[in-house]
């Protein structure tokens, strides 16, 4: 099967072992994987500010570049959500809205992407720890999807998988949000953080680096031993 | 102090996430009504009965009555008409408060009782009536206690949920000069001993309306303390004022939304009390209430209508469950936002029914987490909506101009992958001067509160240029 990455810009420039763990998981599960050099960013952040002009013209970028290929896979649910959800909303040219309903039914986010699409339900990975799942706002609300990291997360060899208390509620991230309103934001974090302390678990996971950015940011701060973990890191783990 | 206008939503936020006792009275109250909520809607299921499918079907009922607003108001009031109810249109407020004054005058009313009524607070009522030497008494048990702390309304549903159990008991104490207690069976007692005079004394009822059935011209009012039945049934006059998006075109309709509202606005089943108000008092002699007259209020509502990418909005039935489930709600409570409407719905209605400049901040206070849309009984897209807001303060130009320029510069170089490298490595080569570290970036106002990771010895995109990503695979 061939596959073609997108690679998110907070995983590009940020996180790209992340990116380098959906490569090893993919070509590990036997797929060709591909990653066309001049894609850049979805256009979410102007999206999600309501510059929606400025979102257009990456958004008709995106739209050329991946539309051509047979499947599309990010590891991530809100890039994926902009390509499948938010688009839409945007004033396209006719052309661009042709080649997006065919995009939109064949881009994916990772773990659906196994689940749903492979039929894959344990990619053969091993890790020892406990660990808890966090559910990205549009990974969970946009895309619905809240069973196929569950069921990966669980089948990890030496894995003791964890409940999260309140596990849908929002991190407190949402993009430029946390930084217009960033006492806030932190208050939010602060509660999801509590959550996850309560858990017990050493591990953190979710299937969004923006979002394992922000939990991060205020553990880190904290000096909590408390570790995040994207997806696709812990997939990729022994394989 | 907390201001109570959204242009202030900002500052009104900082202020109360130093608040912890505030927030946890909130977030106390928020998930209890949630957890009743999910309670109705597992037993629900357990019965057979399917509640996402009734949430379509209500969806399918508002949608259908908004996209045809008109034609139904005109059924409506050809029905209020002949059952002997008269009607009146309002443009704005300050309209709606002449009339009601007028009217008041004209029946020499000088005492008011008024049932829970959020259209009265939207056009700030009991000012008026109290310029015009009017005494106005709140009934229900939540504003009652808003109108003697002076204080308007922090939910919709619940009035008064910002306030403690101790809160009130002092505020009674301190009010009424009675005993403190925070019995709230106690506190009940005294304010219906105080409630009952006035409702036996009032010369008008005032009341809102949660919907207009158009087919037979009749106004459903839903309560739980039967102040709002009192209020309409012991004056001689009753004044209905709501907004001309809660007509339902016919009962059967409206006993589906029946259905969804308590159990969204307060986890019941059903309220103790649902008023079916078809017309003034017939033949008896001094049955009341002899007059009723149904005032319809548009302040920015046809406005909302115009508006396709924020239509829906009128779809609400204001149950408040988006406020209960929102994470910005339950931390910061509804007074922040200083709108008459706070939370994820009044984010939306508010620049209508003030003005978008003054209260475009609003859309922007939401991480976009979806939690309304998912609860929302009739299936408003209330977080997409929010961002529909915001791309219209961006149309207006109400945004930041350095924020405008980032974007096009953002826009720029996503566009030209030479440029975009090139900006990583100018960022590369100054984050030392921002006193970034190789452990983390130093990023304004993020900094301030939590870390931020540093940038990538090389990008995703380098490496795989560089063929990087296969050998690291091998």
């Amino acid at each position: 099967m061939n596959v073609t990455l997108f690679i998110p810009c907070i995983v590009d420039q940020f996180f790209p072992q992340v990116g380098i763990n959906t490569y090893r998981i993919l070509k590990k599960v036997g797929c060709n994987v591909d990653y066309p050099l001049e894609q850049t960013c979805c256009g979410q952040p102007a999206f999600n500010t309501g510059y929606r002009k400025d979102a257009v013209y990456l958004a008709k970028r995106f739209i050329e570049i991946f539309s051509k290929y047979d499947y599309v896979v990010a590891p991530s649910g809100s890039c994926v959500s902009m390509v499948k959800i938010f688009y839409e909303k945007l004033e396209l040219p006719t052309d661009s809205q042709k080649k997006l309903a065919e995009l939109k039914e064949k881009i994916f986010e990772l773990s659906e992407f196994l689940v749903d699409i492979l039929k894959i339900e344990d990619v053969g990975a091993k890790f020892s720890g406990k660990i808890t799942y966090h559910e990205s706002c549009h990974l969970l609300r946009e895309l619905k999807i809240a069973q196929q990291p569950r069921i990966l997360i669980k089948n990890v060899k030496g894995v003791e998988y964890v409940e999260l208390h309140e596990s849908d509620r929002c991190c407190g991230f949402g993009g430029t949000f946390s930084v217009k309103f960033s006492e806030l934001s932190t208050i939010l974090t602060a509660d999801k953080i509590k959550n996850i302390e309560q858990s017990g678990a050493q591990y953190v996971v979710a299937n969004d680096s923006s979002c394992l950015m922000n939990i991060d940011g205020v553990l880190k701060r904290k000096g909590s031993r408390i570790k995040t973990m994207h997806i696709a890191e812990l997939l990729a783990n022994g394989i | 102090m907390i201001q109570e206008s959204p242009a202030y939503f900002k500052e009104n936020i900082r202020q109360i996430c130093k608040d912890e006792i505030l927030r946890q009275i909130v977030r106390k109250a928020t998930l209890l009504t949630l957890s009743k909520r999910s309670e109705v809607v597992t037993e629900y299921y357990a019965e057979g009965k399917d509640w996402e499918a009734l949430r379509n079907q209500a969806h399918e009922i508002r949608k259908k009555t908004i996209d045809n607003l008109d034609t139904y108001l005109t059924e409506l009031e050809g029905n209020f008409k002949k059952n002997g109810i008269e009607v009146k249109h309002a443009r704005d407020p300050r309209e709606a408060c002449d009339f009601i004054v007028r009217i008041l005058g004209e029946h020499n009313a000088r005492l008011v009782v008024k049932s829970k009524s959020m259209v009265t607070e939207e056009i700030r009522l009991n000012d008026k009536l109290i310029e015009a030497g009017i005494e106005v008494v709140e009934t229900d048990l939540g504003e009652y206690i808003i109108q003697l702390a002076g204080e308007t309304p922090s939910h919709i549903t619940a009035p008064a949920m910002h306030k403690s159990r101790d809160d009130i008991g002092r505020l009674f104490s301190e009010k009424l000069g009675v005993p403190f207690t925070n019995d709230p069976a106690e506190l009940t007692e005294y304010s219906r001993r105080f409630l009952r005079e006035k409702f036996l004394k009032a010369d008008a009822g005032i009341s809102g309306a949660n919907f207009l059935v158009a087919e037979t011209g009749t106004v459903v009012i839903v309560e739980n303390e039967g102040n709002a039945r009192l209020s309409t049934t012991l004056p001689k006059l009753h004044i209905v004022i709501t907004g001309i998006e809660k007509v339902v075109p016919t009962l059967e309709e409206t006993a589906t939304l029946l259905k969804l509202l308590p159990v969204s606005a307060t986890g019941q089943k059903a309220t103790s009390y649902v008023s079916f108000i078809n017309s003034p008092a017939r033949g008896e002699k001094d049955a009341r209430p002899e007059k009723i007259i149904v005032i319809l209020l548009d302040n920015g509502r046809r406005e909302i209508y115009r508006k396709q990418g924020v239509r829906e909005a009128l779809y609400c039935i204001k149950c408040g469950a988006c406020m209960n489930v929102c994470p910005v709600y339950q931390t910061v409570s509804g007074h922040a936002y200083g709108s008459v409407y706070p939370g994820p719905i009044g984010s939306i209605l508010t620049p209508f029914f003030t003005t978008l400049n003054e209260s475009k901040d609003l859309a922007y206070g939401s991480s976009l987490c979806g939690a309304c849309s998912e609860i929302c009984p009739v299936k408003i897209d209330i977080h997409h909506m929010l961002l529909w807001i915001r791309s219209y303060a961006v149309r207006k130009k109400y945004t930041p101009f350095i924020e405008r320029l980032i974007f096009k510069l953002w826009r720029m170089s996503m566009k030209n992958l030479f440029i975009f490298e090139f900006g990583r490595s100018l960022l590369k080569l100054i984050a030392p001067l921002l006193g970034s570290q190789e452990t983390q970036l130093k990023i304004p106002i993020w900094s301030d509160n939590k870390d931020f990771p540093p940038l990538a010895e090389k990008s995703f995109h380098q490496l795989w240029k560089e063929d990087e990503v296969w050998k690291k695979n091998s």
